[in-house]
């Protein structure tokens, strides 16, 4: 394995579960412990639960640390309430992203961040660059650990092991559930990347063992970055890197709800103008009519005519097919037959929703 | 990880049963647990004429596509029907139900593993 990788807390449970190790993001992580569609299947009828330690968490604090936030970040953080998050970007001033965040507030003069582990320096880096008003930030990542409890029964078995389970049942998306689970203090934020129920529990490196054990004894079954991966896509939500990046437009990207139409934020010019003008391509689905895997870069044709190119593909296994996300042409509907070029051959496919399982029984 | 010592190998990960001048061939053990689970085989057609290390096909997981490449030339007398409705013999049973073509060999091979040589290919 490459030499100068970090390793989550939790690195010698994946190992002993057998787990394939890739790095990722400058990590030694997990990408699949037996079988991706085994994991992903776990998560939409179960509960699943994946190490995401390597994604960083910072602290945010002080009397203008609001403002601070306001202005580096797109969404209204003004329309927080302590114990409240919400999905957010950082822009730049080109309109285009630095990453895509989850900011929590926790009291009036204190935030938590959770930001992609690729972009953990450059975010840092980002923000004390234009922090001018004297905001404290901590980077707590290598203190903590981070696992993401996802599924329909996901709260429901957190709830078993809380010492205050009602609250996972009156609780709201980007609620905060601070709870001790399994006798470990975790912040629980209800919030994740599959598109189930779930929580995405934080807490001391040391006590990342004793939590993820007992997850494991109450039948929560562990799932790689490959599962992550899918589960993603088929719920229609970005990766940085793929539909997200410095020079791809957030607007193109169909994220124009998290960005605030009425404050002012650094680069929130650009992104107006976006917004008002319209994108020569969106970001669209892409469903193909087999179970052909649609790569990343394959091109798209519509009567022939290249209209777009594929940022993220999977098989989906909940609906037997490969699905993508492609950046098309933004004046092409929804429901037009199209091909994907894949290895030197046209495959027809579909241009649909990207929210691809909306409409699931 | 299974190695069958009575099989030869590639250094691309496929295996060649060697039967009568037919070459039976299919992917490893190790391939299919790299690859994770196979979703999706795509084959040549009965008939066409194959040189050593051409691509003859592609194996397709959950997020990765893999190339399939000759052991040996010939032609190929036969692929595995039943991959089309059940890619996932190739996860199950790499060395059985999951072989993927037949070849009737011309010349002679050059260049196939045994088990122990492929097995340090492995270990690299």
């Amino acid at each position: 394995m490459s030499s100068g990788c970090l390793r989550t807390p939790l690195f010698d449970r994946h190992v002993a579960l057998g787990a394939r190790i890739v790095p990722f993001a400058g990590y030694e992580m997990p990408v699949q412990y037996d079988s991706v569609i085994a994991e992903s299947k776990a998560v939409r009828e179960a509960v699943g639960m994946f190490d995401v330690s390597h994604m960083a968490r910072l602290w945010l604090r002080g009397e203008r640390a609001l403002g601070f936030l306001e202005w580096m970040t797109a969404n209204d953080v003004s329309k927080l309430a302590d114990g409240k998050g919400q999905y957010s970007l950082l822009p730049n001033e080109r309109g285009g992203t630095v990453d895509d965040i989850i900011v929590y507030r926790i009291s009036p003069n204190a935030f938590r961040m959770v930001v992609n582990a690729a972009n953990h320096t450059k975010d840092v880096e980002w923000l004390q660059a234009h922090n001018d008003r004297g905001v404290e930030i901590e980077d707590e990542t290598d203190r903590t650990a981070m696992i993401a409890v996802q599924g329909p029964k996901a709260l429901a078995t957190l709830a078993a092991l809380s010492d205050q389970p009602e609250r996972f049942s009156t609780s709201a998306l980007f609620d905060v559930l601070d709870a001790r689970i399994a006798g470990v203090d975790c912040f629980a934020p209800r919030s994740g990347y599959t598109g189930e129920e779930g929580c995405e529990l934080v807490c001391a490196a040391e006590d990342a063992g004793r939590l993820w054990d007992a997850l494991l004894q109450a039948g929560v079954k562990p799932c790689g970055l490959g599962a992550r991966d899918v589960l993603r896509v088929e719920a229609g939500l970005p990766l940085y890197g793929h539909e997200l990046a410095d020079d791809l437009s957030p607007i193109a990207a169909g994220l124009g709800w998290v960005i605030s139409k009425t404050k002012e934020f650094l680069g929130c010019e650009p992104i107006r103008r976006a917004r008002e003008e319209g994108t020569p391509t969106k970001l669209q689905g892409l469903r193909m009519a087999g179970r052909r895997l649609p790569t990343v870069g394959a091109k798209v044709f519509v009567q022939g005519r290249e209209v777009g190119e594929v940022s993220s593909g999977v098989f989906s296994p909940t609906l037997d097919c490969g699905i993508a996300f492609a950046f098309v042409d933004a004046s092409i509907p929804l429901d037009t037959p199209c091909e994907v070029e894949l290895r030197g051959k046209r495959e027809p496919a579909t241009i649909v929703s990207k929210r691809f399982l909306r409409k699931r029984g | 990880m299974n190695i069958p010592s009575e099989l030869k190998y590639t250094k691309s990960h496929e295996w060649v049963r060697l039967e009568d001048g037919v070459a039976v061939v299919g992917i490893t053990d190790y391939a299919q647990k790299e690859l994770g689970d196979v979703v999706y085989v795509e084959l040549p057609e009965v008939g066409r004429t194959l040189a050593e290390d051409e691509a003859f096909g592609t194996v397709e997981s959950v997020k990765t596509v893999s190339e399939l490449y000759a052991p040996v030339a010939g032609k190929v007398v036969e692929v595995n029907a039943l991959l089309a409705e059940k890619p996932e013999a190739v996860n199950a049973d790499p060395y059985g139900e999951g072989w993927m073509v037949k070849i009737e060999v011309e010349g002679e091979p050059t260049g196939l593993l045994d088990a122990d040589a492929y097995a340090a290919v492995c270990e690299d």
